[in-house]
């Protein structure tokens, strides 16, 4: 809220004013910045954000139309982009299946009860956020690598971990670890834990407490987390980058194989393969605006 | 009373069933995706001895690695810093058309996946792309340099000043700065003197996120880099690089110098939030 | 149900919140648990839900201990301070809640719950709300559906935590009445806190008053109000006015003064002396040994009150008692002051 001006206390003084000084309608009010500042400010603003984030953003649907429409179907159909698709959505699919499970169970722990060392907890759910990408995919190549931990015992029993969907998985698991916890966990603490005692009291078991008063209740943050974590499992690059081997039409995820055809050249289908990503994130963003709303306005369905 | 039940010793018998089993879930799932796969990364590293970590950590080639990620992750940071603070400054303060789009525009990077970000800044900075043929002719080489490293990661940290500085704005008492008028202080001043201290730890909270997610950054890097050695190669590529080698030990010296690192940045964020807390707190 | 709490001890941390309580309620009472913030009165109610655990000491319904059933099997209806409203259900599934809530064997058909919610809707005069979201509702009407909710399990017992603290002025008291009723028409023992005093008083067969996770007395309201136990009471039920006065010799003194006071039972040393303000009278000053000057008199009619300082060494104590009609009392006169009706209890400390 402004100050109130001279002129919405006093109509009489704008008139005055504005005979005083032809051309300015209002006076300026105590939090009002220069004329010239503010439109520069905004200018800038704009400036800034069309150079480095509008211009990329439009440069992606460009480049992937460039050759005209059939040439874009062309590449986002053919059978080593359709698999890399597939494997995006299984990735993500299993990924945030497993983050939504054992974030639901983590929240309840962490928000529901009062123990010793809850806030060392929290910051050890966030930890994953400050580890780079490609340090996240390491990790589990030094696990389950041929030269890792338990590399040579997996070998011998055959089973694939690291350039397969089970390491991908893992990848995109600990890159995602923090996204929907960290929307559940606060909510749920500031909801307390009254309503549950009261189901509770009224005969309820634990698990009808959960499904019927704490679910319903952090629904809409579920589903925001759900969505930021989604985004960030499709669009994984770095960590799975290290753990995929990029094996064509089999461990190549939609980022991957987008790498693939720009450095062979294939601008173009690599654009187009991008587009679909740019489309998810904008997407993404939409729906994240929606629930946004949808959380500010209060919890009613 | 019910209510100072503090944070406690020990937990408390409480009436909520079910925190054995879920706290039990919770560590075991929380140890076996995070805290065992970063352990083993130290594990690993206690496998070389002293003098041979001192020896890769301070080979040229990872030097000048490390010295470009985080040289350059500073430049990006701290021109998120200005750039980011204006951008909140147009959104909180003023209302003119397209305030929205601009809002809803910070978050991009965030969403938009980091190859598809990194192929789109490549072949915009290009000597044949929009702005590359722009620069191009004043001399101005960007793709394929350090400088297209610096693009990169100032396309990927913007929203962490812009996001963290935003709220604390918002929430500013609009009234010092009303104060601070009536008190006969000029614009400037109320400006620098009030507002900036008051929002200064979130701005160094901004500022500490967009480095530590720059320093760590790959995937929209690595396009627009050039990756050559000692000019353009950041030290996430050359883990990369030595894990695509077979050299284990040299990746795995590199990547727990970097991880070290960023537990500090880490650590220092959560003081400085602490801290903004507090003083926005105490307004 | 009778309900009686043994000895109970409670501690959060290094924060006593019941040291050794113990309570008697007979079937079908509605009593007040009434204390200060930090009393332990809260404390106390969560344990006979329930919801806390004594560290020491039993709770027992109809003499059988009741840590054998879990919050969940009491079957104890209880309006949180708050409501605890669950606020994605409308008002009807709120009630209905713990009617479903059953394990399905004891489960009624779904009509008979429909009915039984109707007319605990209508108990509580607020069918007309049944569609509606607890967010859309006033303070008493959320209150209301709380106590609805409560009691769709037919509780024997119905416990209330501060049952009329977020509403305001009017509604409350309407809704003290309301509670009031309420109670005699149902077969159920209430227990309720609060820290209003008022509120006990009026709507409680018995008060227990609570200090620092002790009970300082219990009894009836006329009880606790005519016959205070003990120095917390005395102070916190009712207003008075404090006269610090010395015991020696099973004497009263006022510097050093006697005074007609009967002290009894009393150790020499520090006592205060705890007089109403309707209990003081104004006489002449060679009446009494404690003397006053009158500074001020406001209010009119009935609520006429005086300001009066009782010359306490080298400072003035200042008193607000009731000022009479007559004899007519003048500012500026020096007068003395004599209790109609008094207690005295040794000071702390």
């Amino acid at each position: 809220m402004s100050l109130l001006t001279a002129e919405q206390i006093d109509p009489a003084l704008a008139v005055d004013r504005a005979q005083e000084r032809p051309g300015i309608r209002r006076r300026r009010g105590a939090n009002d910045d220069p004329f010239v500042v503010k439109w520069a400010i905004i200018l800038v603003a704009f400036a800034f954000l069309a150079l480095f984030i509008v211009l990329p953003l439009i440069n992606v649907f460009v480049q992937a139309f460039s050759k005209g429409r059939e040439a874009y179907f062309a590449a986002i159909t053919e059978p080593v982009a359709v698999s890399a698709i597939t494997l995006t959505l299984t990735v993500a699919a299993i990924s945030v299946v497993l983050n939504t499970v054992f974030g639901l169970i983590a929240a309840w722990a962490i928000a529901k009860f009062q123990f010793r060392g809850k806030s060392f907890l929290i910051s050890l759910v966030d930890l994953p956020f400050s580890v780079s990408p490609v340090i996240a995919g390491l990790v589990f190549v030094l696990l389950f690598g041929l030269q890792g931990i338990f590399g040579p015992a997996l070998h011998a029993s055959d089973i694939k971990i690291i350039f397969a969907l089970p390491g991908l998985v893992l990848a995109t698991v600990f890159v995602t670890f923090p996204f929907i916890m960290r929307e559940l966990i606060p909510l749920m603490q500031e909801q307390g834990t009254q309503e549950e005692e009261a189901a509770i009291l009224l005969g309820a078991s634990g698990l009808r407490t959960f499904w019927r008063i704490t679910l319903p209740n952090v629904k809409w943050a579920l589903l925001y987390g759900v969505l930021l974590c989604n985004a960030r499992a499709m669009g994984e690059f770095g960590a799975v980058s290290v753990v995929s081997g990029h094996i064509r039409g089999e461990t190549n995820t939609m980022p991957l194989h987008i790498e693939i055809l720009y450095n062979e050249y294939q601008f173009q289908a690599s654009f187009a393969v991008a587009t679909l990503l740019a489309g998810l994130a904008i997407v993404t963003l939409i729906a994240k605006a929606f629930l946004e709303s949808r959380i500010g306005k209060g919890n009613r369905p | 009373m019910s209510g100072a039940s503090a944070i406690g010793l020990r937990r408390y018998r409480s009436v909520i069933p079910g925190f054995g089993i879920t706290m039990g879930i919770t560590i075991l799932w929380l140890s076996l995706i995070v805290l065992i796969p970063l352990a083993a990364l130290f594990l690993k590293t206690t496998e070389l001895s002293l003098d041979r970590f001192v020896q890769i950590v301070t080979s040229d080639r990872v030097l000048n690695a490390l010295r470009l990620s985080f040289g350059l992750s500073l430049a990006a940071a701290a021109v998120n810093l200005v750039f980011g603070s204006l951008i909140v400054w147009a959104i909180t303060r003023y209302t003119f058309p397209g305030r929205r789009i601009l809002d809803a525009l910070i978050d991009i990077p965030f969403a938009l996946p980091t190859a598809v970000a990194g192929i789109a800044l490549t072949n915009l900075y290009a000597e044949n792309g929009w702005l590359g043929a722009l620069l191009a002719p004043l001399g101005i080489k960007v793709s394929f340099t350090p400088l297209g490293i610096f693009v990169a990661l100032v396309f990927i940290g913007l929203p962490f000043v812009v996001r963290t500085v935003q709220p604390v704005l918002e929430d500013l008492d609009k009234e010092l700065e009303e104060v601070a008028a009536t008190l006969g202080a000029s614009r400037w001043t109320a400006v620098s003197r009030v507002v900036l201290p008051t929002i200064f730890p979130a701005l160094l909270t901004g500022f500490a996120l967009a480095f530590a997610r720059a320093v760590g950054e790959y995937g929209s890097v690595i396009f627009i880099a050039g990756n050559l050695p000692n000019v353009s190669e950041i030290a996430p590529l050359l883990i990369v690089i030595r894990l695509e080698e077979f050299r284990y030990a040299d990746a795995t010296a590199i990547a727990s110098v970097m991880l070290i690192a960023s537990f500090i940045l880490l650590f220092i964020i959560n003081w400085l939030q602490r801290w903004s807390e507090k003083r926005v707190g105490g307004q | 149900m009778n309900i009686e709490v043994v000895n109970a001890w409670k501690r959060f941390n290094d924060f006593t919140a019941l040291g050794g309580v113990s309570l008697q309620i007979k079937s079908g009472e509605l009593v007040a648990l009434l204390g200060p913030s930090g009393s332990g009165k809260t404390t106390l109610l969560r344990i006979i839900a329930g919801l806390e655990f004594p560290e020491r000491g039993e709770v027992r319904f109809d003499g059988r201990d009741a840590s054998l059933r879990s919050a969940r099997e009491r079957n104890v209806g209880f309006v949180f301070q708050h409501y605890a409203l669950f606020r994605h259900m409308t008002v009807f599934e709120n009630v209905a809640f713990g009617l479903r809530a059953r394990p399905r064997h004891l489960r009624l058909p779904e009509e008979a719950i429909h009915d039984k919610v109707n007319r605990l809707l209508d108990l509580v005069q607020l069918k007309w709300l049944s569609d509606r979201y607890p967010s859309q509702l006033s303070g008493g009407q959320r209150q209301r559906i709380a106590l609805a909710r409560a009691l769709a399990i037919e509780p024997r017992v119905l416990l209330l935590d501060e049952p009329f603290g977020a509403l305001d002025a009017k509604v409350r008291k309407e809704l003290r009445r309301w509670l009031r009723n309420l109670h005699e028409e149902l077969p159920v023992t209430s227990v309720f806190v609060t820290h209003d005093q008022d509120e006990a008083l009026e709507v409680a067969d018995r008060v227990v008053v609570m200090d620092k996770g002790r009970i300082e007395q219990i009894g009836t309201p006329e009880e606790v109000y005519n016959n205070p136990q003990t120095s917390f009471v005395n102070e916190f039920i009712g207003e008075s006015v404090v006269v610090p006065i010395v015991v020696k010799d099973r004497l009263a003194r006022w510097h050093s003064m006697p005074l007609p006071i009967d002290v009894s039972g009393l150790r020499d040393g520090k006592a205060n002396l705890f007089v109403r303000p309707y209990e003081m009278s104004i006489v002449s000053p060679d009446e009494t040994p404690l003397h006053a000057t009158i500074k001020r008199v406001r209010g009119l009619g009935a609520s006429r009150r005086a300001e009066i300082a009782l010359h306490y060494g080298e400072t003035d104590l200042v008193l607000e008692i009731d000022a009479p009609r007559a004899p007519a009392i003048e500012v500026g006169a020096f007068v003395g002051l004599k209790p109609r009706n008094y207690r005295v209890f040794p000071a702390l400390a």
